[in-house]
């Protein structure tokens, strides 16, 4: 087995060493009735050969994936992704090294979690960012849990309903044990979330809504703040595409406290929903407050600049049970080619992406329009909307299937409510093209 | 000095990425238009974004100096006791970087995504065989994800019972993130006191269980690389009042196809992929932290769930006993591909190798250490070894000392203060794929650096010397944080 060096003799030797007969010696202190009577049952040894055959296999067996053009977002998008992030994300001095345990030896994670942290919080106009979540739903739950603890006493949050709706389950997984409670605040007709079914009762320690929402829709984050605020509560905003931010204004300049959401789009593959990237950010006030690792500056003893983990008196392994989150690891991988992406778009290129992003989702819009569609919500969109299509869409849908174009989401099996709604999503990557011949044939 | 693999290099330096770069250049090649571009309202629109500018150049060769600066498993030996730093086979990263499961979207239909579906499903069962468990969930995105869906299933089963349970008994040779896992689910965690043999006693146990209490975090082989000899009699002492007991499975690398653990009495462990199943840990993550559990929590399994019926694979979230879901899809599946690929490379009999290796490199170490360091505990351990720097106070030089001097050598420090129950702790974990002649260098580094420390203590003090940066002001760090340039 080419993973594991022992050549027979090295491995008698080393048992003579510590004088026992055989390998099966080293485990007298497992009782036998702990143990298994054979060998688990799972396949293999396969060769490399063998390998790339089964994964062969499996890939023809997704043919999602070899399509000409996927028009679905809904948390998670494509975007093209440069060599040069796959080459440099995937160093193996980045890849197989542990959390920055010693940072005299770590300190290109170190800076580059840094760096990571710093393009975070001038997306996201926030004051400090930490080195990443789980996935944009588990941040959504523990940006709730932090201002939770943030408001000591009170015990109920406020989420919209256009928040997505996996996000929300997230949330009740890990909310409802602690005995809190959450209120939901409806969408009104711009598909915007409707603020005025705020509770006054000052008992919310949150209100959270997601920009752009799960049906695309730019919410009014001044008015949410606000709305908040007036509730004596923290405003918490999501999002599950970051390049809204290349464009528009970020939730820190309409006044959100703390702003979490999902990387994906950043440089990652879509890969079945994982890995992804929980992005995470606050007001300076709330810092030791928020979850997760954090990078930072300082200096070493000849005075040169240097980064450490730092603030872990937050963290589990000083506290245990006093801890602020029980978050261990990070997705630090993500983080870093998070970051070598934004690097590699620089200001300039993000913005441009970002609008012909938008730009795309537009004339897509505007094609379905003329092809019969109409919209369910007039608030203003970025890069996904939802149309309601025309009866016999469903059939105009699997014939699109099979040319390779997977065009739309249905949205009914989370809000019945809204009967043949489809949530598009047109990226960078859609050629005019594609999107001309999907409203040909909703016209025919 | 002893050769080890470290030696002085060329140290490149690199600014801050906002230290260099000019306006209006690029490393990214934009799509050319062929829509019109559509205006934004002025109300939404945001100004400039603060980043950079750099050219493709400018970007490589920035990254490209930070990975230099950086030491990985494949940069050389990695002890990190309890962490589990093996090499990570190439392959795997090739196979999860498949064009077809890279590109394969979360929301697209069954019908169109089989392949991943049964991938994920056979890992299921492949996990299940190691460990012996019935039913399992590969939702959690990292261990302690997978401990906090572990207890919220405790939480679910006790209310599903209509029983109010609130205690959880935590030894204190478990990992560190098991009483702020329990914490979350309303569980308030009493502490137990290992033996002086470093394993938990039955009678410890017994003292403290009782129908109020939920049960027992238990790390098997504990944080000592000790096997709890007394499990079966700990399960049943809380199987007798009702409670569960969880398995935090962190340190299966010992016992890879060779410890059934529900026959153990274990009724939930979680697994950390990236440790023993040898997927990369890329600086702190991505993990994956599967949970197992036996067929009476079944019903409580985060949603979605993989079922194969005679249509084939679908994902499924009628389950209304379930705690929900854990993660916007399916937890980080390019971790769990690696996973898979490796339990494939390897079969079920170099799987149970590898554990026997990893324990004979632990032991071989632990061995020819013994008369340099203090051992921590002088009986039969498995995978990783615990010393503590005792011997060492006479000479002012501590754990910390050694483990930075060890750095100029070439080495990943082991472990250190961890765990707590020893203090100054010293915690090597070799893994087995480190072989014979790189364990002997390893060992006579660490006997110099020892020697070291009785004739020139202060050379120990001023280490490492060999690094971009010397020892790091951590506390100023803490003080007045610096979070962001």
């Amino acid at each position: 087995m080419r993973y594991l060096p022992h050549t027979p003799d090295e491995i008698e030797a080393m048992l003579a060493v510590i004088g026992r007969q055989e390998l099966d010696d080293l485990f007298t202190s497992i009782p036998a009735d702990c143990r298994f009577s054979g060998l688990p049952e799972v396949p293999g040894p396969y060769t490399e050969w063998d390998l790339i055959a089964r994964f062969k296999e499996l890939g023809d067996r997704i043919p999602g994936a070899a399509s000409r053009s996927v028009l679905i977002g809904g948390g998670s998008y494509y975007h093209h992704i440069p060599e040069i992030v796959r080459a440099l994300a995937g160093r193996s001095e980045f890849v197989t090294s542990y959390t920055p345990y010693q940072p005299e030896m770590a300190q290109g994670t170190l800076q580059g979690i840094f760096e990571y942290q710093t393009l975070t919080a001038r997306l996201l106009g926030m004051d400090v960012a930490n080195a990443s979540m789980y996935d944009g739903a588990s941040a959504l739950a523990e940006a709730l849990l932090m201002a939770l603890r943030v408001s000591r006493k009170k015990r109920t949050v406020a989420l919209s309903a256009a928040i997505h709706p996996h996000y929300r389950q997230v949330v009740r997984t890990y909310l409802e044990p602690g005995g809190f409670s959450i209120v939901e605040l409806p969408v009104a007709a711009t598909g915007r979330t409707d603020l005025t079914a705020l509770p006054k009762s000052g008992e919310l320690a949150a209100v959270a809504v997601q920009s752009p929402n799960f049906f695309g829709v730019i919410e009014d984050l001044v008015l949410a703040a606000e709305g908040a605020h007036a509730a004596d509560a923290l405003c918490v905003t999501g999002f599950t595409e970051p390049f809204a931010y290349g464009l528009l204004r970020n939730p820190g300049a309409c006044g959100a406290d703390i702003v979490c959401g999902e990387g994906q789009s950043f440089g990652l593959a879509p890969s079945f929903g994982g890995a992804g990237l929980g992005m995470f950010a606050c007001r300076q006030h709330y810092l030791r407050q928020m979850p997760g690792r954090v990078v930072g500056e300082t200096v070493d003893m000849d005075n040169k600049r240097g980064f450490v983990l730092t603030l872990s008196t937050r963290e589990q392994h000083i506290r245990r049970e006093k801890a602020t989150s029980n978050i261990c690891s990070n997705q630090g991988l993500c983080a870093m080619t998070a970051a070598i992406y934004m690097a590699s778009l620089g200001g300039s290129g993000l913005r441009r992406v970002a609008q012909l992003n938008h730009d795309k989702a537009e004339y897509l819009k505007h094609v379905l329009l003329a092809a019969g569609a109409t919209l369910l919500f007039d608030g203003p969109t970025f890069n996904e909307f939802v149309a309601v299509m025309p009866s016999g869409f469903q059939r105009q849908r699997e014939r699109l299937a099979e040319r390779g174009i997977i065009a739309g989401l249905e949205i009914s099996p989370w809000y019945p409510d809204y009967q043949n709604a489809f949530l598009f999503c047109a990226t960078e990557m859609v050629s005019r093209s594609i999107l001309d011949e999907i409203s040909e044939e909703v016209r025919s | 000095m002893i050769n080890g693999p470290g030696s002085t290099g060329l140290v490149l330096d690199e600014p801050l990425l906002w230290e260099k770069g000019k306006h209006g250049r690029s490393a990214f090649s934009l799509p050319v238009p062929d829509v019109p571009e559509s205006v934004v309202d002025a109300d939404l629109l945001g100004d400039d974004l603060d980043f950079p500018d750099l050219s493709e150049v400018d970007v490589v060769r920035h990254y490209t100096r930070l990975s230099q600066w950086n030491f990985g498993i494949d940069s050389g030996m990695y002890p990190l006791g309890s962490c589990t730093m093996k090499y990570n086979p190439k392959i795997n990263d090739r196979l999860a970087a498949t064009p077809a499961l890279a590109a394969a979207h979360p929301l697209l239909d069954a019908t169109a995504c089989q392949g991943v579906l049964e991938l994920l499903f056979d890992l299921e069962r492949f996990l299940a065989a190691i460990t012996g468990m019935d039913a399992v969930s590969l939702q959690p995105a990292a261990g302690a994800q997978g401990e906090l869906t572990a207890m919220l299933m405790f939480a679910a089963y006790f209310r599903k019972k209509g029983e109010r349970r609130t205690k959880i008994l935590i030894p204190d040779t478990a990992h560190g993130t098991n009483p702020a896992s329990a914490a979350l689910c309303g569980f308030s965690p009493v502490s137990l006191q290992s033996g002086p043999d470093g394993i938990l006693s039955p009678e410890s146990v017994a003292a403290v269980m009782d129908e109020q209490t939920v049960g027992i975090m238990l790390t098997n082989p504990n944080t000592l690389g000790l096997f709890e000899e007394h499990i079966r009699t700990i399960t049943e002492v809380v199987h007798q009042h009702g409670g569960l007991v969880y398995g935090d499975g962190a340190n299966l690398n010992a016992v890879m196809g060779m410890v059934d653990f529900k026959r153990c009495g274990v009724d939930a462990m979680h697994l950390n992929l990236h440790k023993t199943f040898s997927t990369p840990h890329g600086g702190g993550g991505p993990g994956a932290g599967p949970v197992c559990v036996v067929a009476k929590l079944e019903p409580f399994l985060p949603v979605p769930r993989i079922m194969k019926d005679d249509e084939g694979f679908s994902l499924e979230t009628g389950h209304p006993d379930s705690i929900g879901r854990m993660h916007a899809f399916f937890g980080n599946v390019s971790v769990l591909v690696r996973a898979y690929s490796y339990i494939l490379t390897m079969g079920p009999e170099f799987l149970r190798q590898a554990s026997q290796l990893a324990v004979l490199n632990a032991v071989y170490v632990r061995e020819q250490l013994r008369d340099t360091l203090e051992l921590a505990y002088d009986r039969p351990s498995l995978h990783e070894c615990v010393f503590s720097d005792r011997r060492q106070h006479q000479f002012k030089v501590t754990t910390l000392d050694m483990a930075k001097r060890l750095i100029d050598h070439g080495y990943h420090p082991p472990t250190i203060y961890f765990p707590l129950v020893v203090p100054g702790a010293i915690m090597i974990e070799p893994t087995e794929t480190e072989c014979k002649e790189d364990l002997d260098r390893f060992i006579a580094v660490f006997k110099e650096v020892v020697q070291e420390a009785a004739v020139d203590a202060e050379r120990l003090r001023q280490a490492p010397t060999r690094t971009k940066v010397r020892r790091l002001d951590e506390t100023r760090a803490a003080r007045n944080p610096c979070l962001k340039g």
